[in-house]
């Protein structure tokens, strides 16, 4: 009976399409306070006072909380692992308003209506300061986003808040600059990816109460239940055995429910007032004040012998952490870490960036953390590497890119022990007719019709840091309970990690249902991100199933009365082989309830040394309307090498949401800032992301690689898929234009102006 | 000010605020399969049928609802059942959080038009947003429940 | 958030008049701009019971309710056939089908706003707007006025013969216009109407000479593009968030351009039709 490979649907997905009431705000306590903030309307500035008292005499306001009533200790908002590399330069209320958006009060209050009223109410007056709005020069800028003495980093990540430095570091192999100077060709290029919103269709929402043991109970919907644990321990200054942290169904996180966004300030509230408490942010909050893509600026220099070897690589990153640290020292990372490793043989590389603190909107994780960037930008300076090689980009790519059991300097020294992305890109080429629609047509109406393409790879977790656990219960009739610390957000991890142990377990998926994630009862997982679940996770349910089935032999031997070697166990029975005697694992199941000393219930905890890369090709087909700029994507083509596939229809999904999100970036989801600091583009009225008639049509394949470390071979899938849009896209356009685009989004404004302007 | 709403089949009268708007009146009436994802009309998660037309909750104020039907995914459990199914059979639910929004004007779509082509799918689902699926998946599970209703495997219908 | 103290569904327009006289109270359209907004209003006043719902067709014109909904002109089949398909063009591609289904043609025409699509393509068409104490004005004298307390009742689309077209261009399907182009070829002169410059939607004359060359399909290409940059050149553009002036500016020569060469293109499709005898039976 196979699970694994099966197109199993979701455990949950009935309750999810008859719209049962199964998330945050559908299960918060009726009649709860209600919790909003007051918002700075400026980018960089002090409160010189702040009045509350009038506002605090609306009928029905609980209370209003300022700076001086909130704990003194800086923290990180960062679902990472303790020690976080991100800084910790937070208050749940801060004097110091650094982005226009930043918390000043929070309010809370019976309803909706006297919230918003005591909100108009609160009178401050700042002292406005100069602000930071530009990446560029914020480094060792006059003003200071972070001055304070009480700014700690834990971690050596190059961090000086003096500096307005959230990170730091140059790390490489081989003479890079000696490698270049040989080389025939070089090119340096740089480009620029925006703060792109995550934009889930549920906004950050959090609800809290005090349970019987008076203690804290946190309800978010969120990807990092341990992780918001430990931050509100830090934030609010309670002990963590006073905190219960606990996910329902999460409507969407794409990396922007790995930061603790609105859990602080209703935990704040309640453990005030041990009353329940809850807030939903606005779509406007979600867009002005919450966890984007880190804006960066790429400079790659990539050189290259005439016969089109691909031998040195130097990429430089300046990465806008915004306001706050969250995420500033890691996503950098992965802008180089997994995107130089994508060629193969190079004899030098080198990696440096820089993160700076600037008055924004501070930045987090969001699906492709980095590598995107970082990707976006090797990948569309490749291509222009072939267009001045007069290459075929796709042989470019056949002679350089890397293949299995090649030792992988730039990505932190691994051996890629599972790669398929030879025959990713030999089947990508087959699907949309490579050679004869390289590199464009024009179709003689004012439209041609270009292809691009793009490579990928990402993690399958942190190596060495993350955590995965699974609890497997053998009940009474055989059924099996799989407690798990991983957050299913849409993904289907609950219903993966269910085929996993159906699999081990030798049962059918049914037969396991599933828990979590909640700090009480489900073993430490440090969190569905970094790609990690079905990896990591994945793992420690083998494991856990495995050590439960020898329990089961064992119990099933005492049950009759022979030694657990005489035994055979096919996941239904346990037959003795000598006497042709079987007990049902039923049978074990009831009797483990009684007179047993075994438990039927095992943990396992798994980290991997090792983050195995999947690995993707994307080629795209556009055409444009060299007037208008309109870019209108005819097909695009993914072939993904994820390892096993666990459940094809649950990979495929993410793949072609991944796709689609990347299409938005590339093409039209706009950040906009005036000149005061405020975000333009603070509704879905304004921030554009694709509807179902903008992605065109998409096709996805998988060629599978097996991945020895995985379970049953498998790697991640979450955020390669984010990837290859936005190269493959400006690749497209190129060969369409002749004009090679390096800041995102490229809008049909862009191009036609550009067109014209060429033209002159 | 009083209304009177028929709301699943069931009539509610009562005093409301003349600013509440109908997403809000419906969730306290236990419809929470209505839900908000926007404040600017803009994502279809909020889609409920007034007198069997879709339109936006979070847009309407329920003051408008007054003497009218109004039906949301609570009421319409079977049909729900039916086509969310093959919705789920794509993976396509993935968070299911734009899917009550999606499911009722996907079921306006087939009362509307028992045939849909792939640009008429599109187009009259156009405001549904949904940031998990690529929409592919959705739909992929359309077309194969509009399949399986040719073979005459259900009524949907009026 | 909107704030609405009292709620009266009006018997009568005389009703609905009076309460609109007092500066805080406010008509209710579709609401779905004034929904977002954070007006504090004293009292809604709700025109649904009157009955101005409907769209009546009569030989002369078609009588639009202000009530009507954008759906409703989107799917009537009279007014597509009168329009060349352009009222229908100009609204599919407005958020979606539950947005278009609040939306009403009140609404979008009385707020006159920048990126109407509705006001661009009704201003292409021989359209008359009734208004409770204005009478019949019509739509191109009402789009230049400033908002007042008179109520927008009906608007009237004359059936006068003619061909139109009507093109947009947006950054994504269902955003709001970058620029909305249409264009009239009707017995009292052909003008182009540009929308979404983003400043409110404006009529361009196109003179009679050309008018006459056009409807004739007596144009060579380079005339229709001269023709398209001199009409464009008239049209002031700016800047917002969703393009520049400049790009604007290029964009409104491509659609007239395109706008003319389709309407030539008709035009010469049905050479010999005398335009007098009635669009309804040559349209598209």
């Amino acid at each position: 009976m196979r699970q694994v490979g099966q197109p199993i649907r979701k455990k949950d997905a009935m309750a999810l399409v008859t719209g049962q009431p199964v998330f945050t705000d559908d299960m918060a306590p009726k009649d709860c306070l209600i919790v909003k903030v007051l918002r700075s309307p400026h980018a960089n500035a002090l409160i010189k006072s702040i009045k509350t008292d009038i506002a605090k005499k609306v009928p029905g306001i609980e209370d209003i909380y300022t700076w001086e009533d909130v704990p003194q200790e800086r923290f990180t908002m960062a679902g990472q692992t303790y020690p976080e590399p991100s800084p910790y330069d937070r208050l749940i209320l801060d004097r110091h308003v650094r982005y226009v958006g930043d918390p000043v009060a929070i309010v809370a209050g019976e309803r909706e209506l006297c919230v918003d009223r005591a909100l108009k109410m609160i009178k401050v007056e700042y002292e406005v300061l100069p602000a930071i709005l530009d990446l560029h020069g914020a480094k060792d800028n006059a003003v200071l986003v972070h001055p304070e003495e009480s700014w700690r980093s834990l971690c050596p990540v190059g961090a000086d808040n003096k500096r307005n430095l959230c990170a730091s570091e140059t790390s490489g192999t081989g003479d890079v600059d000696q490698v270049l100077a040989d080389c025939d060709v070089v090119l340096e290029r740089t480009y620029r990816v925006q703060a792109a919103q995550q934009a889930m269709m549920e906004t950050f929402r959090t609800a809290c109460y005090i349970d019987a043991y008076g203690r804290l109970n946190v309800m978010s919907s969120t990807q990092i239940v341990f992780h918001v644990r430990r931050i509100l321990s830090n934030a609010l200054g309670i002990p963590k055995s006073k905190i219960r942290a606990f996910k329902p169904r999460i409507g969407g996180g794409f990396g922007a429910k790995q930061t603790v966004v609105s859990e602080v300030f209703p935990a704040f509230v309640t453990w005030k007032t041990k009353k329940p408490s809850k807030m939903v942010f606005t779509r406007e909050e979600s867009q002005t004040a919450s966890t984007p893509r880190h804006e960066m600026e790429v400079t790659v220099k990539v050189g290259a012998d005439r016969d089109g070897k691909v031998r040195a690589l130097d990429v430089y990153t300046l990465s806008n952490t915004g306001a706050y640290g969250e995420h500033g020292p890691t996503t950098v990372g992965l802008s180089g870490h997994k995107s130089i490793p994508l060629y193969g043989s190079l004899e030098a590389h080198r990696f440096s960036y820089d993160v700076v603190y600037t008055n924004v909107m501070s930045a987090g994780a969001y699906r492709g953390y980095g590598a995107t960037q970082g990707i976006f930008a090797v990948e569309s300076a490749v291509n222009e590497l072939a267009d001045k090689l007069g290459m075929d980009p796709v042989e470019l790519r056949m002679k350089n890119m890397v293949r299995e059991g090649q030792f992988m300097p730039a990505y932190y020294g691994e051996t890629a022990t599972s790669c398929a992305l030879d025959r990713c890109m030999k089947r990508a080429k087959e699907m949309i007719g490579w050679e004869e629609k390289y590199p464009c047509r024009d179709m003689g109406n004012g439209k041609v019709r270009s292809v691009g393409v793009a490579m990928g790879m990402q993690g399958s977790c942190i190596s060495g840091v993350d955590v995965g656990s699974a609890t497997i219960k053998l009940n009474e009739d055989g059924i099996y309970t799989l407690s798990i610390g991983a957050a299913d957000m849409g993904t289907g991890c609950d219903t993966i990690l269910a085929q996993i142990a159906a699999q081990s377990l030798e049962c059918p998926v049914e037969n396991v249902t599933v828990s979590g994630a909640d700090t009480d009862t489900s073993p430490y997982d440090s969190g569905s991100y970094a790609s990690s679940t079905t990896y990591v996770t994945g793992r420690a349910v083998e494991r856990a199933c495995e050590t439960l089935k020898e329990r089961i032999v064992q119990r099933a031997a005492e049950m009759l009365e022979c030694s657990s070697d005489d035994l055979e166990f096919d996941g239904q029975r346990a037959r003795n082989l000598s006497t042709g005697e079987e007990v049902s694992i039923e049978e074990i199941g009831t009797a483990s309830m009684c007179g047993n000393n075994v438990a039927l219930q095992v943990t396992e905890s798994n980290s991997s040394p090792v983050s195995p890369p999947p690995f993707m090709v994307g080629m795209v087909e556009i055409e444009l309307d060299k007037e208008t700029g309109h870019v209108e994507i005819l097909d695009y083509v993914a072939v993904v090498d994820c390892g096993t596939v666990v459940n094809p229809n649950l990979a495929r999904v993410q793949v072609e949401g991944g796709i689609v999100q990347g299409i938005g970036m590339a093409l039209y989801e706009q950040i906009q800032y005036n000149e005061k600091g405020q975000m333009l583009n603070n509704s879905l009225m304004q921030y554009k992301v694709p509807t179902r008639l903008d992605m065109g049509k998409l096709r996805v394949e998988f060629e599978s690689s097996y991945e020895p470390t995985g379970p049953f071979g498998a790697k991640s899938i979450g955020e390669i898929v984010i990837n290859t849009p936005a190269p493959a896209l400006i690749h497209a356009i190129a060969n369409a234009t002749g004009i090679w685009f390096g800041q995102l989004p490229v809008t049909s404004e862009k191009i036609a102006m550009g067109i014209l302007e060429r033209c002159e | 000010m009083q209304i009177s709403i028929q709301l699943n089949g069931k009539k509610i009268t009562e005093e409301i605020r003349p600013d509440l708007l109908l997403i809000d009146w419906v969730r306290q009436h236990g419809c929470y399969s209505v839900k908000c994802g926007c404040e600017t009309s803009n994502c279809g998660l909020c889609t409920v049928f007034l007198d069997e037309k879709p339109v936006l909750s979070c847009s309407i104020l329920a003051a408008r609802a007054d003497g009218r039907k109004v039906d949301t995914l609570e009421g319409l459990k079977e049909e729900a059942e039916e086509f969310g199914a093959f919705i789920a059979d794509q993976g396509a639910e993935q968070c299911g959080f734009c899917n009550p929004g999606m499911i009722m004007n996907a079921i306006a779509l087939f009362r509307e038009i028992a045939d849909p082509t792939d640009d008429e799918i599109k187009e009259y689902l156009a405001g549904n947003l949904c940031r998990c699926s690529g929409y592919e998946g959705q739909l992929r599970g359309i077309r194969a429940f509009i399949e399986y209703r040719k073979k005459g495997g259900a009524v949907c219908d009026k | 958030m909107l704030k609405i103290r009292e709620y009266v569904k009006v018997k009568t327009l005389e009703e609905a008049y009076e309460l609109n006289q007092k500066r805080s109270n406010r008509i209710l359209g579709g609401m779905l701009w004034m929904k977002m907004s954070d007006a504090q209003i004293q009292t809604a006043i709700d025109l649904s019971g009157l009955g101005l719902d409907q769209i009546e067709e009569n030989e002369e014109e078609f009588s639009i309710g202000c009530m009507v909904t954008l759906r409703q002109l989107e799917e009537h089949e009279g007014l597509a056939k009168w329009s060349s398909g352009i009222i229908r063009e100009s609204v599919k591609d407005i958020v979606g089908v539950q947005f278009r289904n609040l939306a009403t043609i009140g609404g979008s025409l009385f707020g006159r706003f920048g990126f109407s699509d509705v006001l661009t393509a009704f201003l292409a068409l021989d359209t008359y707007v009734e208004l409770f104490k204005g009478g019949l004005v019509t739509l191109k004298e009402f789009a230049e006025r400033e908002r007042d307390n008179d109520i927008l009742v009906r608007v009237i689309v004359k059936k006068t013969p003619g061909r139109q077209v009507y093109l947009t261009h947006r950054n994504t399907k269902t955003d709001f216009p970058v620029l909305a182009v249409a264009i009239a070829a009707e017995r009292d002169g052909a003008r182009v109407v540009v929308g979404a410059r983003p400043l409110r939607a404006m009529c361009v004359n196109v003179d009679d000479a050309w008018k006459e060359k056009l409807e004739h399909a007596d144009c060579t290409p380079e005339e229709l593009r001269e023709l398209a940059g001199e009409l464009a050149e008239q049209v002031p553009t700016g800047s917002n968030m969703r393009a520049s002036a400049a790009y604007r500016k290029h964009l409104a020569n491509v659609l007239i351009r395109r706008g003319l060469f389709e309407l030539h293109d008709r035009f010469a499709a049905d050479t010999g039709v005398d335009m007098d005898k009635g669009g309804q039976q040559n349209a598209d």
